[in-house]
């Protein structure tokens, strides 16, 4: 762990922006990036999530092998892919965080405050389990084209609500998703804003998370983008696994459809 | 905040959406927003649920989806917001442009994970080109460098470089910019320091 973290404090080092010039600063990150597919320490979060996925856990000492992602009892494979998506047993839109939260309270026994635990982590005092097993189901979708559904009622409320929340301006600088997110080509200080209301700025973001962020030496999911995301829009806190994250998600999913997804990826 | 409220109920109350076109399941999935919202996050730190409510500028700007309201909605939220505006009861409009720097570099302030006594920065960085030196500058906002020169050093230029710092909604319907203002994120002070960046020959977004 400490390794990981003082990795991460060298990689930001190299790229301190003094060193770079303005125009090549993106170019300069996107090689970089390249550069550290090869070892991207997001693979520590994927074995140990496969761990986690495959030992006998919780009060009732079974694995997840039998949790239902949306491809049957047991399919990890391209599951990541086909989430957010209604489920019938829970009858709820769920993403794949709160589907894991609901495999480990239904197969496993452990209560919705245990299974919930850590949802983000920070360093060796608080390691996240949900975030290890969400790099490790999202790591068996690498390359499967997303593909989430708006056939079911709820699917298509949920992004409705999703796009609504999108627009939605509040608090004290009246900041919506849209007010970054909503023009193609800006950026705040140098970093680049995706348009993630468009089908290319969509697949470009969804496509690439959960991620590696450099700066902080954790993967990070996409549950703690859009939580990170609403505190810098000086929203309260947005609980886990809640009905405006999903929906959000289900909007950001489903508008990058048709992509190949690429995560874990890295980033800055 | 009190001020904040008191301010909101009187100037903001009028302005409608009128025949805002939208189909019936427009305007529940609206109102599945709003439920879901506020049952989607809790207090934190500084930060109340309160947050999440809407007055009447952001309701009619969320309605828009991104895009630029009705001619008649933005002369309603820019003559709404333009009455909201105080200039300052000692006249003085401009202020001190070394704190203005540094103001327009802070981004801290009013998040939940901010400490509530302070400081809290403009962060115009984020998104305005301003002293030349600084390359980290975000592109959302127009370029402010030599700001002194395009919009010429008169007292019409001060009044509406506080005002348009103090409420942005009085210029520009839906703006993407803060109300720094008339929302009590900046104080009077900040934004005459703020203003001095952009308007005094000194400063360096002039040089």
């Amino acid at each position: 762990m400490t390794g990981v973290r003082s990795l991460g404090v060298v990689l930001a080092l190299a790229i301190a922006p003094a060193a770079l010039a303005q125009s090549s600063t993106a170019d300069e990150i996107a090689k970089y990036r390249a550069a550290l597919q090869d070892g991207n320490p997001a693979e520590l979060w994927e074995i140990r999530g496969e761990g986690l996925w495959k030992a006998p856990r919780g009060p009732k000492q079974v694995s997840l092998e039998r949790c239902d992602l949306g491809l049957g009892p047991g399919v990890v494979k391209g599951a990541y892919a086909r989430l957010p998506r209604y489920f019938a047993d829970a009858d709820r839109v769920q993403d794949l965080e709160s589907r894991l939260v609901w495999c480990m309270v239904t197969l496993q026994g452990f209560t919705p405050a245990e299974a919930r635990k850590n949802p983000f982590g920070n360093g060796s005092a608080a390691r996240s389990d949900l975030e290890a097993l969400t790099a490790y189901v999202a790591s068996e979708a690498k390359g499967v084209k997303m593909d989430v559904p708006l056939d079911h009622p709820r699917e298509l409320a949920a992004y409705r609500v999703g796009e609504k929340l999108f627009y939605y301006r509040g608090g004290t600088h009246d900041f919506a998703c849209a007010t970054c997110h909503g023009e193609e080509g800006k950026r705040i200080r140098l970093q680049d804003l995706p348009d993630l209301a468009t089908a290319e700025g969509a697949r470009a973001a969804y496509t690439t998370w959960p991620a590696y962020r450099v700066s902080q030496g954790e993967l990070r999911t996409f549950e703690w983008r859009l939580y990170d995301c609403f505190r810098q829009q000086r929203f309260p806190e947005l609980v886990f696994g809640s009905d405006a994250a999903i929906a959000l998600t289900v909007f950001l999913a489903r508008n990058a459809n048709g992509a190949p997804f690429s995560a874990p990826g890295i980033k800055r | 905040m009190m001020r904040y409220a008191k301010l909101g109920g009187a100037a903001l109350v009028a302005i409608v959406v009128p025949g805002c076109a939208s189909a019936p399941g427009d305007e529940r999935s609206a109102a599945e927003a709003a439920a879901a919202l506020h049952a989607s996050f809790r207090p934190a730190g500084q930060v109340g649920l309160e947050r999440l409510d809407q007055d009447d500028t952001q309701r009619a700007c969320s309605a828009a989806s991104g895009k630029p309201p009705p001619r008649e909605v933005a002369a309603k939220i820019e003559a709404a917001n333009l009455a909201t505006v105080r200039y300052p009861a000692d006249g003085k409009l401009i202020g001190d442009w070394k704190n203005g720097e540094k103001i327009a570099q802070d981004g801290r302030g009013k998040q939940f994970s901010d400490d509530p006594a302070g400081p809290v920065g403009g962060n115009c960085y984020a998104c305005h080109q301003l002293a030349k030196s600084e390359l980290a500058f975000g592109t959302i906002g127009p370029s402010l460098y030599r700001y002194l020169e395009r919009r010429g050093n008169t007292v019409e230029t001060q009044r509406y470089t506080f005002a348009k710092i103090y409420n942005s909604e009085a210029f520009a319907a839906c703006s993407n910019m803060p109300r720094f203002g008339y929302k009590g994120i900046l104080s009077e002070q900040q934004i005459k320091d703020v203003a001095a960046l952009l308007l005094d020959p000194a400063s360096p977004v002039n040089q």
